[in-house]
């Protein structure tokens, strides 16, 4: 069953390309065609199922319904703003930059693009295996914020130029406890290759594994990650009551789409990141002792243990965004700079006593 | 197949730098400037030494341009521009830079390089990257990794001596 081994079906492909294609730069182009329309198509089903469940969990929060009108459930809802989006005109605006306002959209979404090829979904399912997987994800996330640079002073227009500077400022400086959180499972763990952190998981997950100092950099990991992804209780850089909508102001239609799906994406890359290194990835919850509890497990696919975890995390960062009002700029950096990074650097060092004197699970 | 991507690659470095000197918009140029850096981290992927490309991205595309953006919209205004440069400098400077290009490659091509050790198709790994950065012994990089975290250090408690404010 390919739903459990995923490098039956790719090496099937690649075996038959070969055999009519033979082996050489043709194959080797088709392969790579073949990828980054999964990717796209992958993209857009995940841009428009996550914005629908953005609506459905809010309503729910909200004690609402939510879209319930076109299609059952108000499944076909998205689709329907999508089209109307895509409709849309795209006003040039004559005093800004044009180049620059083009690019940014492009930028930001290259840069989530990049960095979803390296999330393993399932075992072969996944593009970029570097021996540097989450150094390499942490390098290409950290492209976005020219993005939304670009586009805030590329805008011409003060409201945008303020949100991304905010914007950058926060995303800045929150990489550093992401990146040190992460560390801190990197110290578990002993490797940075995705495949081999998630095959360390296999008895069971890191977050279990590293108890108390891995539990402490889940919980810094889902703030910071929250906080990359400008995602509310820190959309400063789009708070809507005081700069209408922040860097992406002046965008309409698909550029507007752009940025749209691009942080919405991001969010998903997050929760996958936090899956994939904290919750084990697409390895099935297996408790060490209880061998017939881990065979029942075994037989959900991995695939699905996957989106199910990485849904779990993006439903809790939506409940962060519909339940915790705004900060303030200043309690935002007071907040990473004063409290998630002394913690997270303490957090590394007690890690490293708990692996060196093998306190680990 | 590398051989083509090869010269995508350089094509794109080669246009970029050049597009990124030749601008007229400031932050124009820094984006060019940015899409070098990007572009000669493609390389290093190309060649197969992810972890020089990552640092590439995150120390050089993902730091260093974004400073220099930062620092470009804390300055300037979107409509600036820089005068047009007349045609002796540009004719000039022109010569100046192909002057140099070609004592480079004339250098380059006519030094006689000989391989010290047997060339390896091996990549080498994040953790013999780690056990080099700490390792005192033979080929070990300690010192040096130590000289700079003291350096970098020591800029970090600088620039906090700035920006904090005198107590009046």
């Amino acid at each position: 069953m390919f739903l459990y081994d995923f490098t039956q079906l790719t090496s099937s492909i690649h075996s038959s390309l070969v055999e009519s294609f033979g082996e050489g730069a043709l194959t080797t182009t088709i392969e790579l065609a073949i990828a980054g329309v999964a990717y796209l198509i992958f993209f857009a089903v995940l841009g428009l199922f996550l914005v629908y469940l953005e609506r459905k969990v809010c309503a729910f929060i909200q004690n609402r319904l939510g879209p319930m009108r076109v299609g059952p459930w108000g499944l076909l809802q998205t689709i329907a703003d999508f089209i109307k989006l895509l409709m849309k005109e795209l006003i040039y605006i004559k005093s800004a930059d044009q180049f620059l306002f083009n690019v940014a959209p492009f930028i930001v979404i290259t840069a989530s693009f990049l960095a979803i090829g390296a999330i393993p979904f399932d075992k072969g399912l996944q593009v970029l295996d570097f021996d540097i997987g989450i150094f390499y994800v942490a390098a290409v996330s950290s492209l976005g914020v020219l993005g939304v640079l670009l586009a805030g002073w590329a805008s011409n227009n003060k409201y945008s130029l303020i949100g991304a500077m905010r914007s950058g400022a926060q995303i800045v400086s929150y990489e550093l406890s992401v990146g040190l959180s992460l560390m801190t499972i990197i110290v578990l763990a002993g490797t940075m290759q995705f495949s081999e952190i998630v095959a360390g998981q296999a008895d069971l997950w890191f977050i279990f594994k590293g108890h108390i100092p891995a539990m402490i950099a889940f919980v810094i990991f889902l703030i910071a990650g929250t906080a990359e992804t400008n995602r509310g209780p820190f959309d400063l850089a789009e708070a809507e009551s005081e700069l209408t909508a922040g860097f992406h102001t002046e965008y309409s239609g698909i550029k507007f789409a752009l940025f749209f799906l691009a942080e919405y994406i991001n969010m998903f890359i997050v929760a996958s990141i936090a899956t994939t290194v904290f919750l084990g990835g697409w390895m099935p919850l297996h408790i060490p002792g209880l061998e017939g509890f881990n065979h029942v497990m075994d037989f959900i696919p991995p695939v699905l243990w996957f989106f199910m975890k990485a849904f779990t995390v993006v439903f809790i960062m939506m409940w962060f965004k519909w339940t915790f009002p705004r900060l303030r700029i200043d309690q935002l950096l007071t907040l990473e700079w004063k409290y998630l990074l002394p913690l997270n650097l303490i957090n590394i060092v007690l890690m490293a006593v708990v692996v060196l004197l093998g306190w680990h699970l | 197949m590398n051989v083509i991507f090869f010269y995508i690659i350089a094509a794109a470095i080669l246009g970029f730098s050049i597009l990124s000197v030749t601008s007229r918009k400031i932050l124009r140029a820094a984006t060019f400037l940015l899409f070098v850096l990007i572009s000669t981290a493609a390389l290093y992927f190309l060649l197969q030494v992810h972890f020089l490309a990552a640092v590439q991205l995150m120390v050089y595309a993902g730091g260093i341009a974004v400073l220099i953006i930062f620092s470009i919209l804390l300055t300037s205004n979107v409509d600036f521009t820089f005068e047009k440069i007349d045609w002796k400098k540009q004719l000039f400077s022109g010569l100046l830079a192909l002057g140099g290009a070609a004592i480079t490659i004339l250098t380059l091509l006519q030094f006689n390089f000989k391989a010290l050790i047997q060339p390896q198709t091996v990549t080498p790994d994040i953790r013999s990257f780690g056990r080099a950065f700490l390792s005192y012994g033979d080929g070990g990089f300690v010192l040096p990794f130590e000289v700079i975290t003291v350096l970098l250090l020591a800029a970090m408690v600088a620039a906090i001596m700035v920006a904090k404010k005198s107590k009046q």
